[in-house]
């Protein structure tokens, strides 16, 4: 095995095109460091899971692709984040434009207590007003994309509160594509639902990658393994390993990473 | 390497090797014995031999057993899924040098009712020298689990490729021009054939071992380089 001294890489070996760029990236609260000097590409249009144990910063690192650390008092971040070739802390950015473009899905789906149709169309109304017929094309190409339209389809007027958890976070996976974002971020998007539905949005994430970059994070190593393109073990904050998936579960470069996939103690 | 969190794991994987491990010595011992029986015209030997390959049989398939139980509970990664894949595929191998033992032990009952040859099967001993040290070598490489005794046991698997050959060429020109007894020559270059293919899965063995403990596919490589 090779020793810890081995380089980390912080590229995909693909010449693919990098969707978000993280450079030096560093996040305190308050004294304490969350993310120490993190640097790597994620490739557009492919999925990356995050893995590490609790505490590692994965989900805080996820937090930073659309700026939700900003709603933390006491944070403070240095480095940058390029979302095709754009800096998102630079001061011209507009916060809000920055969550259109990256939509976020969180571990206990969160829909509205509107209709199905509501909760669809939410965000589009906020981008302004659009004829009713487009509207309903793009609610049933949301749908469709969520891979949940032929369950909804005839009750598009019934509450969201109604349906399954598995639909629900199927409905606000719809709603987070509704309005076309680039970048799909998916904090343990599966960890409250039950094995069928489960396979379900891993199922969903396959035929989403085509069209979206997205970033999941997840405790389950054996989802990361099945639905991810790239995998970055991240632990104390630190980026330890990042690599194709299929390499990082088969034979990962560093002692820490072997250690954590295959549930040994460091 | 740390051990698991979960110990039944640990113990599982124990068990997979220790049962890879005690089958590895039967496999060697059986070879040494039906090359020991052949040189010797030891009819009694060679008999045993082909008993006792049913043990290994029920080795093979006790070790896949563990394996995909292994699999199933635990959905290993990294060097617990190579080690798992690593001893199920080379356990196979061992499970076909013990049939060649056995192969063997059945030529040496045909040869030990013939009269006992002037040349005392010298270069069939020397062969089952080479192919009996390569098994062992390939299982001390995987008890170390020592990379380089592995590429050591890939690289000389041509010697025995060019022993088998040397007796194939002898015998066929001794038929041809000696008027030999064709039965005997027959049955030693069956099994120097027996040697060679056990020769190749020492080889085979050692290849799942460079891949358990580097990851890297090292078969149909040029002579036991690794890919850069």
């Amino acid at each position: 095995m090779n020793t810890e001294s081995t380089a980390i890489q912080s590229t995909p070996p693909s010449a693919a095109a990098a969707g978000l760029e993280v450079d030096h990236l560093s996040l305190f609260y308050g004294a304490t460091p969350a993310l120490k000097d993190i640097a790597l590409s994620i490739p557009a249009r492919q999925a990356t899971a995050f893995i590490g144990p609790s505490g590692c910063g994965k989900s805080t690192l996820l937090r930073c692709f659309n700026r939700m650390n900003d709603l933390i008092d006491g944070v403070r971040i240095e480095g940058s984040i390029r979302l095709e070739g754009q800096d998102i802390f630079a001061k011209a950015v507009d916060v809000a434009q920055l969550r259109r473009r990256v939509g976020m899905v969180f571990q206990r789906p969160n829909p509205f207590p509107k209709s199905i149709y509501e909760n669809v169309a939410y965000g589009l109304r906020l981008e302004g007003r659009m004829p009713r017929s487009e509207l309903d094309d793009r609610v049933e190409w949301a749908l469709k994309s969520a891979a949940l339209w032929d369950e909804v389809k005839d009750r598009l007027k019934a509450s969201a509160l109604g349906l399954s958890g598995g639909q629900q976070q199927r409905l606000v996976i719809a709603r987070a594509v509704a309005i076309q974002p680039s970048v799909l971020l998916l904090d343990e998007p599966a960890s409250a639902l039950d094995p069928i539905s489960t396979l379900k949005i891993e199922e969903l994430i396959h035929q989403l990658k085509s069209n979206y970059t997205i970033v999941i994070v997840t405790h389950n190593m054996q989802q990361a393994a099945r639905v991810s393109d790239f995998t970055a073990f991240l632990y104390l904050g630190e980026l330890v390993e990042f690599g194709r998936t299929d390499d990082v579960f088969t034979r990962p470069t560093q002692r820490k990473t072997e250690d954590y996939i295959t549930g040994r103690y460091g | 390497m740390n051990p698991h969190i979960s110990e039944q794991f640990d113990l599982e994987l124990a068990q997979v090797r220790d049962r890879f491990m005690e089958m590895g010595g039967l496999v060697e011992v059986l070879v040494r014995d039906a090359a020991t029986a052949l040189v010797n015209h030891n009819a009694e030997l060679a008999a045993q031999v082909r008993e006792r390959d049913a043990g290994v049989n029920r080795l093979e398939i006790e070790i896949d057993d563990l394996c995909v139980h292994t699999i199933a509970r635990r959905q290993p990664a990294a060097l617990d899924l190579r080690t798992l894949i690593s001893m199920m595929k080379a356990s196979t191998d061992l499970e076909r040098i013990g049939d060649e033992a056995g192969r063997i032990a059945k030529m040496a009952q045909a040869l030990a009712v013939l009269e006992y040859p002037a040349d005392q099967y010298a270069d069939f001993r020397a062969l089952a020298e080479l192919a009996e040290t390569n098994v062992a070598r390939s299982l001390d490489a995987f008890a170390r689990q020592d990379v380089d005794g592995a590429l050591a046991v890939i690289a000389s698997d041509e010697a025995i490729d060019a022993g088998y050959n040397a007796i194939l060429r002898d015998r066929s020109t001794r038929m041809r021009t000696a008027g030999d007894d064709i039965d005997r020559a027959m049955n030693v270059i069956w099994a120097a054939r027996a040697l060679e293919r056990i020769g190749d899965h020492a080889k085979n063995i050692s290849e799942y071992l460079v891949f358990l403990v580097k990851g890297e596919d090292v078969r149909h490589l040029d002579k036991g380089r690794t890919r850069s």
